[in-house]
């Protein structure tokens, strides 16, 4: 590296005059560590990105090349692949998952926010209690509490077949439920950093309590709501545990409501496509995708998201 | 401001404690409670045995099993991700040739943390599936491919990944580390960010050098941040049902060849569903629970160290 790059990297800082002897202290190893290094990160990117482009390559090519050897390279770019994984099922577990979605995401942002904002901004007896009992069900692992909530789901569909087992409302309220410790522990954060002097101009103004929350507060945690927001689309679009347990089909010939992720397993483990590996990527490719998409649109606000969450 | 303030409060709060509680909570204590029937699981019938599932669970052979692969996750899961996530972090963040006094990290950081962090936000069944795919038995597998061009595996006599009872934990280990390397990556990042860059421009400035900034200055300051990640790791490991269940070879969640990939989670969700044995595997969940919490604090405490304040 060149003393010209150096000191255009910092403009200004220091003067403009590097000294020979300090170049020197400066670089010590740093050619060795830095091809070292490099190296390392190279071949890191590498084996993340193989395997991804490897199965969307793989959604191009037929039966026999996949069967083959690992290396082959599609002889045509196709989309047969992707309209039979399609009409396999796949199309069928992605609206499934795009309903739920709609309704928890919204349900968990909604009663999440609810519940951080009043946690966040009044005082009263019993605060910090419900504030800690929603941080501590972050810690425990999911399958702790499924074996009951499986039969917890199953007598709710015996109140309203609506709710039960195998239902879209029944999994929207358990992903919900499921999500809130996230969301309040992360907007209630939010609406602490908010200035309270808008908060009170509002209260002087008439305002109840309920308008303030929803026309003054909501709209000024927006970029916290999108983060968080996107982080519940993600967890939510990617679950897979839950799913499983609540989502078989009770009895022979019920509708197969299965989540996209839950769907794919079956599809593969059931050797649903062991005659068409070719569909089973191009289902992988498909339900990556939407994934890839909001990733790289979001992908500040979901590494920013992720990591203040635990950080604090 | 006072006016209607209860009402209010008790408005707001209201829903989402009775779905937390009723779906999360609830269903918690009950692991406790079923834990001590022999139920079953398929009828509401159970009788009260005491402490029969656990100290059943003492002689079971499979779980002693699954509690030792556990417990192998549970210490290698955290010691590679953190070690390579913090090499990485490291090298992002200061370990670029600075200029004149200043310390950035290398050429594209940007980039690497976009790629490293994209098997973060994929499904752990997508993973399972793409994983199933990669580590295939014959040639067609990108692992038994890639090694196969490289000349160090013949390609009449592959690599039995998955099928193999020696191999098919560290595959398992192999995926977890593979796309968790990237979340503790941006994690650590965050947190080196933070650190005051005068602290590396005085060190630099006294002759130190690179490794040694890392050792004498980064890893220090960032020791909170590396608790952190190790308690999440720790808990990732404990769980990992969801690729053990599905991409190692056996009927009903995985566990083989013969138990040999066989966890914790795995074995209580076939003793529920397919066993028939909920009391026994909530019994199990009760263990896992201890098991989590007492790892968690004697973790935290073994690793406690005065909070540096910069």
């Amino acid at each position: 590296m060149t003393t010209l790059d150096k000191t255009a990297s910092v403009p200004g800082q220091r003067g403009t005059r590097p000294k020979p002897g300090k170049d020197q202290r400066f670089a010590d190893g740093g050619g060795v560590l830095n091809v070292f290094s490099h190296g390392f990160l190279a071949i890191w990117a590498v084996l993340i990105v193989l395997p991804l482009a490897w199965v969307v390559l793989g959604s191009f090519k037929t039966d026999a090349q996949i069967n083959g050897s690992a290396w082959s390279w599609p002889a045509a770019f196709h989309f047969d692949a992707f309209s039979r994984a399609w009409s396999k099922g796949i199309g069928g577990f992605f609206l499934n998952t795009v309903i739920v979605l709609l309704g928890s995401v919204t349900l968990t942002m909604l009663l999440g926010s609810m519940a951080a904002y009043v946690l966040a901004r009044y005082e009263f007896k019993g605060n910090r209690f419900i504030y800690y009992l929603f941080v501590a069900g972050a810690m425990f692992p999911v399958y702790l509490a499924l074996v009951p909530l499986f039969f917890m789901v199953r007598n709710l569909g015996e109140i309203s077949p609506y709710l039960g087992l195998n239902s879209y409302a029944g999994l929207i309220l358990v992903y919900v439920a499921y999500s809130l410790p996230f969301t309040v522990f992360f907007m209630y954060s939010f609406f602490r950093t908010l200035p309270s002097a808008v908060h009170e101009a509002a209260m002087l103004d008439g305002c109840s309590h309920t308008r303030t929350f929803f026309q003054i507060m909501i709209p000024m945690a927006k970029p916290g709501l999108i983060s968080v927001g996107i982080f519940n689309v993600l967890g939510q679009w990617n679950q897979y545990i839950l799913p499983v347990t609540l989502m078989q089909p009770t009895t022979a010939g019920e509708a197969d409501h299965s989540m996209l992720a839950q769907g794919l397993v079956n599809l593969a483990l059931q050797s649903g496509y062991k005659s068409d590996a070719p569909a089973l990527f191009a289902g992988m490719t498909i339900a990556m995708l939407p994934v890839l998409v909001v990733y790289l649109s979001f992908q500040r606000q979901v590494q920013a998201g992720l990591t203040s969450a635990t950080l604090k | 401001m006072r006016h209607g303030k209860y009402p209010f409060i008790v408005g707001f709060l209201f829903l989402p404690i009775v779905l937390y509680v009723g779906l999360v909570l609830w269903p918690y204590a009950q692991t406790f409670g079923y834990s001590l029937t022999n139920w079953s699981g398929a009828s509401q019938e159970m009788d009260f045995v005491g402490l029969d599932n656990y100290t059943r669970l003492l002689d079971d052979e499979v779980f002693a099993g699954a509690l030792w692969h556990n417990l192998l996750l549970l210490i290698l899961l955290p010691v590679v991700t953190i070690l390579i996530a913090l090499f990485f972090a490291f090298m992002l963040n200061v370990g670029g040739r600075g200029g004149t006094g200043g310390v950035q990290g290398v050429k594209g950081a940007g980039f690497y943390k976009v790629v490293f962090f994209f098997p973060q936000v994929l499904s752990i069944a997508i993973l399972a599936v793409l994983w199933g795919a990669v580590y295939r038995t014959d040639g067609s597998g990108l692992a038994n491919g890639v090694l196969i061009k490289l000349g160090l595996v013949s390609a009449s006599d592959p690599v039995q990944w998955l099928s193999d009872p020696d191999l098919v934990l560290w595959c398992v280990l192999a995926v977890l580390v593979w796309s968790g390397v990237g979340f503790y990556l941006v994690l650590f990042s965050a947190a080196m960010q933070g650190i005051p860059k005068d602290i590396y421009e005085a060190a630099l400035l006294d002759g130190a050098k690179r490794g040694q900034t890392f050792f004498k200055i980064t890893l220090p300051l960032l020791w909170e941040t590396v608790q952190t990640a190790w308690v999440y790791l720790a808990i990732v490991a404990m769980d990992a049902f969801a690729l053990v269940a599905s991409i190692t070879p056996g009927a009903y969640f995985g566990g083989g060849p013969d138990h040999h990939s066989e966890l914790i989670s795995t074995y209580l969700m076939r003793s529920f569903l397919r066993n028939g044995e909920a009391g026994y595997a909530c019994a199990m969940g009760v263990v896992i629970f201890f098991f989590t919490l007492i790892l968690t604090v004697v973790s935290l405490w073994a690793t406690k160290r005065d909070k540096i304040e910069y």
